[in-house]
């Protein structure tokens, strides 16, 4: 019962943070710098691991599906697999995974700290909200970053597919073949899914992640405390979520 | 008693604003049923330097935290200038500067940015003017020259001086010091008392300052309420205070190091017995 009673305060604090974050959306024109800043941190600092862990998974979608498919002499479908599940689930769920490790802890752990070290407190008495300056320009900047991280995830991971479709010998097919059967099978609107699916993940993340670290009580030793639970819960959502999102999107 | 229609002077720019009163009344603290303040009273009349004492654990910063509106009693109100001082409406309406006993300095920020952040956001006056307002509180306090540097590279008696000029830059009607001589050395105890007064003649700035600092108690309040666990046990002026009969009083203001008598034997005296 304990614990049922703080799952449902905390998906009340996230709600309320969400809506005290909303009602200073006039406020972004003037937090550009802000706003900026987050851009920085969650898209361009996150990229270069995004782009290394898409390469593989391609790799590994081509390796498996060249090996189950051989025996059925539909190589040339590899392409198509490869195309449809970067774009419509790995690629939105291990971007919003690797978010939920790198991005959220951080944004768990600044802001423990500054709860932990009464920054947040001299903010609430110099009547400035954290979550107009802390949490809002963060929730925008996820949401116009994901979209980039998932575009950039999806081709380096259809890249990383091709590579092992020309060059192991088992699979063996020709870039152009690859291609065309990615083209062919990867509509437009399963790339679109996988992006709508991937704001909804970044978007909880990131904001689950900022509850956490602005409710975060006690010393030092919380903010440890506070950066796994904020990185377990979203990894968590991600997954859960992803059942209910596809399901709609389907 | 001082008049309620003091005045505060503004720092910047010279205009008066209503200094304002707080009042404690009957307020009582409970956490997980523990009671940390009980039946506290007393009030801050506008314009003057009120401090806080007691031992460490007696519940001075719990108060000084409801008082700046960042907790509720669990009974018993608190009003700033008459007003709730947890609503957004009251820091609206009556700004109240806390600085805290360890800065709470932004430590993404430098010290420059952390005193131009309150004006910044609360639109108040183009960048010349931010900047005029912030380099003349961290003139006042002596640390311009830190202005370009981060909390982190700034030594403790540094921190609380940009701690005072940031709340300084707010514009205070009250002003509320937690520990402000703490850790610090005794000049720089001496210079931060000075600061406080200083603030009150020059702005009439109602203060409130929880303190141990005896000497900074006595010599620059105007009154003195003494807390100990969590019931405020004498208030009165720092010479009703020196002549108190009161053996608690007494033995914290002077107390006696006794080696002969330490006070951890006769506590476990007390328990043996």
């Amino acid at each position: 019962m304990k614990q049922v009673t703080r799952i449902l305060e905390g998906v009340g604090s996230v709600v309320q943070l969400l809506l005290r974050s909303a009602s200073y959306t006039g406020t972004l024109p003037r937090q550009w710098s802000r706003f900026i800043e987050q851009c920085y941190l969650i898209g361009y600092t996150t990229l270069p691991i995004v782009a290394i862990l898409s390469f593989f998974i391609g790799t590994v979608l081509a390796l498996e599906a060249g090996y189950a498919m051989q025996d059925f002499g539909a190589k040339e479908f590899i392409g198509s697999l490869v195309g449809l599940s970067m774009a419509r689930e790995l690629g939105p769920m291990m971007t919003a995974v690797l978010l939920a490790g790198r991005v959220g802890s951080a944004i768990t752990a600044e802001l423990a700290s500054m709860k932990v070290y009464q920054e947040i407190d001299a903010l609430t008495t110099m009547n400035i909200s954290a979550a107009k300056i802390l949490v809002l320009p963060r929730l925008a900047a996820v949401l116009v970053m994901m979209p980039v991280l998932i575009v950039i995830s999806n081709i380096v991971g259809w890249f990383g597919g091709s590579v092992v479709a020309r060059y192991v010998s088992y699979v063996g097919i020709s870039p152009e073949a690859y291609f065309a059967a990615l083209r062919h099978f990867t509509k437009f609107k399963d790339v679109m899914n996988g992006m709508e699916k991937a704001e909804v993940f970044g978007f909880v993340v990131v904001l689950v992640c900022c509850d956490i670290g602005l409710n975060t009580k006690g010393g030092p030793r919380e903010i440890g405390a506070a950066v796994t639970r904020g990185v377990v819960v979203s990894l968590i959502l991600i997954l859960v979520l992803d059942y209910f999102v596809t399901k709609i999107l389907l | 008693m001082e008049s309620s229609c003091s005045k505060t002077r503004n720092p910047f720019t010279g205009a008066e604003a209503n200094a304002v009163a707080v009042r404690v009344d009957h307020v009582c603290k409970e956490y997980d049923g523990t009671e940390v303040l009980t039946d506290v009273t007393f009030d801050v009349k506008p314009g003057e330097i009120f401090v806080l004492m007691g031992p460490s654990g007696s519940g001075k910063s719990v108060l000084l935290r409801h008082i700046a509106g960042l907790e509720l009693p669990t009974s018993g109100t608190i009003t700033v200038d008459g007003k709730d001082p947890s609503l957004e409406a009251t820091r609206d309406a009556v700004r109240i500067a806390l600085v805290f006993q360890e800065g709470a300095l932004f430590n993404s920020l430098s010290v420059y940015d952390n005193l131009a952040l309150y004006p910044r956001e609360h639109r108040s006056g183009d960048e010349k003017s931010i900047d005029q307002k912030v380099m003349h509180a961290l003139k006042i306090l002596s640390v311009e020259d830190a202005a370009r540097k981060f909390p982190s590279e700034l030594s403790g008696g540094m921190k609380k001086r940009v701690s005072i000029a940031r709340a300084l830059v707010m514009e205070p009607q009250l002003l509320l010091y937690d520990e402000p001589t703490s850790e610090l050395d005794p000049v720089m105890s001496a210079t931060i008392s000075e600061i406080i007064a200083t603030l009150k003649h020059e702005y009439s700035v109602s203060s409130l300052v929880v303190t141990h600092d005896r000497a900074l108690a006595l010599t620059i309040s105007n009154r003195v309420g003494i807390l100990m666990d969590g019931k405020l046990v004498t208030l009165g002026t720092s010479s009703d205070l020196t002549k108190s009969k009161d053996p608690r009083i007494d033995d914290f203001l002077n107390p006696k190091i006794d080696i002969e008598h330490p006070r951890f034997k006769k506590l476990e005296t007390k328990e043996a017995t």
